[in-house]
């Protein structure tokens, strides 16, 4: 029952800069998610469009820190005669706020996980892995074949670990969802919250809706990443655990 | 035969960066805020440096409408006199209470003539009005209308030296923070007299602020008396951003 796949799957290894790209693309990752997650607990509050504070109402808000809700402000004082005037409100309370170093380790792990990753995209797009390993091949999308694995994964059958590829067809395509999908998308629209470049690039800010649906835009992405770790870690732990770090980490 | 395409990719991939590399290092600044050893910085300066080489550097930030003003909170200083303690607080509040005709900018440092300005001489010089996205660090954005001098025309003004590179700042909440020439010639740097319309309202920064667009809304530092142009980078001490865990270039 666990060969259903063993067909599909021969074990070649995965390469030494494969191994590399995944070690360093793993502590950045970890490190964005807990710098973001702490830099967000500033303002727990999501928005559309340009511009969100704490004195306009937001899309969402976040249960994070004690400055959800944002209570805090002094009496506002309208900036225009008229009911609808936007207004300014002091604010009277101390917010939790420690972006002082969770910026600065957000852009360190970030510049990680750029410019390897802009290396590894190349070697990808330019050399064999891409096209023989990541992207879905025209024979992994009969219709019988998705049909036959999607029932594989409803039912948890999970073949033994081969240490690297070929990968089934769900599986590629998740990989292929995260490289060429959410990673360029979390990162144009973590460059877009940059008014250095976005003063350079405008385009950024009318692609994305502004600088607040970009922000917006950059959490779910973060979310659906999350979604992917987590699976990609039962995957992990059902194929053979041991195995699978041994391939990613020593090779073989 | 594989073997030759793969180090002629590889000559050709090498070859790129090293002509990159040439390129932008005659564009890198002269100077770099220095780290203290800090890893956190070392990103922060990267970022520096590659803003610098890489992107226009007079690119203007979006400006917006009158419709697209928004509410806007005042935080961290609201208003320096609350602090007695401070001689600064004291001297601010009788300078308010003299509807800020007593206030005066000091213009010094690395300049051929130092000069002193009123809030008169300031708004006798041509004046230009911004309606821009200040863009908190903490993750919220409010849109407001700035007017004031730019911060270019007051320099002219006193003539800065031709070794200067840097602008301090020093403000009434005892606050001391720089900008390199580049963000300080930038023409929607201004120092900001007005808001929406009116004169600019305490909690905002009354009587003077300065607005750096494309940067975090905290470099737009607020309540304005002394200018000083420098030749080396200064940090501001226990007054500044650096040493109280902050990042000094935040254009992202």
């Amino acid at each position: 029952m666990t060969d259903v796949l063993q067909d599909t799957r021969r074990a070649t290894g995965h390469t030494r800069w494969v191994r590399i790209a995944h070690a360093i693309a793993s502590v950045s990752v970890l490190t964005l998610a807990f710098s973001g997650f702490v830099i967000l607990m500033a303002h727990p509050r999501l928005y559309w469009g340009d511009a969100g504070n704490d004195l306009t109402p937001a899309l969402l808000e976040l249960p994070i820190s004690r400055n959800y809700l944002h209570r805090g402000y002094g009496q506002p004082v309208p900036f225009f005669v008229g009911a609808a005037a936007p207004v300014s409100a002091n604010r009277t309370y101390d917010i939790f706020n420690q972006n002082g170093w969770a910026r600065s380790l957000h852009f360190l792990a970030a510049w990680w996980l750029v410019v390897p990753g802009a290396a590894y995209m190349l070697t990808g797009v330019f050399g064999r892995h891409f096209r023989a390993h990541i992207w879905p091949a025209r024979q992994d999308l009969a219709p019988h074949r998705i049909w036959r694995e999607v029932a594989d994964h409803l039912h948890l059958r999970v073949a033994a670990a081969s240490g690297g590829p070929h990968y089934g067809v769900l599986q590629k395509t998740a990989y292929s969802l995260v490289l060429f999908g959410a990673a360029p998308l979390i990162v144009a629209t973590g460059l877009t919250m940059s008014p250095a470049v976005t003063a350079a690039v405008p385009a950024l800010l009318r692609v994305f809706g502004g600088y607040q649906s970009a922000r917006t835009i950059h959490f779910f992405t973060f979310g659906a990443l999350l979604l992917f770790v987590l699976v990609h870690i039962v995957m992990v732990v059902k194929s053979g655990f041991r195995r699978q770090i041994r391939a990613i980490t020593v090779g073989e | 035969m594989k073997t030759t395409g793969l180090i002629t990719r590889r000559r050709a991939i090498a070859a790129g960066f090293t002509a990159a590399g040439g390129l932008l290092l005659t564009r890198f600044p002269k100077a770099l805020p220095p780290t203290y050893g800090n890893l956190l910085r070392t990103a922060d300066t990267l970022t520096y440096a590659t803003h610098r080489a890489l992107l226009p550097q007079q690119a203007l930030v979006k400006e917006y409408t009158e419709h697209d003003l928004t509410s806007f909170p005042a935080t961290g200083t609201t208003n320096p006199a609350v602090n007695d303690k401070a001689p600064l607080g004291s001297v601010y509040r009788r300078l308010h209470e003299g509807g800020f005709a007593g206030w005066s900018l000091t213009v010094d440092g690395r300049v051929a003539t130092p000069r002193t300005f009123s809030l008169r001489d300031l708004k006798g010089l041509p004046a230009r009005t911004q309606i821009t996205r200040h863009t908190c660090e903490e993750g919220w954005t409010a849109i407001g209308q700035w007017t004031g001098v730019p911060l270019s025309a007051v320099l002219d003004a006193a003539g800065i030296m031709p070794t200067a590179r840097f602008v301090v700042f020093y403000s009434y909440d005892d606050w001391v923070d720089s900008i390199d020439l580049l963000d300080a010639l930038h023409p929607q740097t201004i120092l900001a007299y007005g808001m929406n319309g009116r004169d600019l309202p305490v909690q905002h920064g009354a009587p003077v602020r300065l607005r750096v667009e494309r940067q975090m809304g905290y470099k737009s530092m607020k309540y304005i008396h002394r200018i000083a142009v420098t030749d080396e980078f200064e940090d501001g001490g226990k007054k500044g951003n650096i040493q109280n865990g902050w990042a000094w270039y935040t254009g992202i």
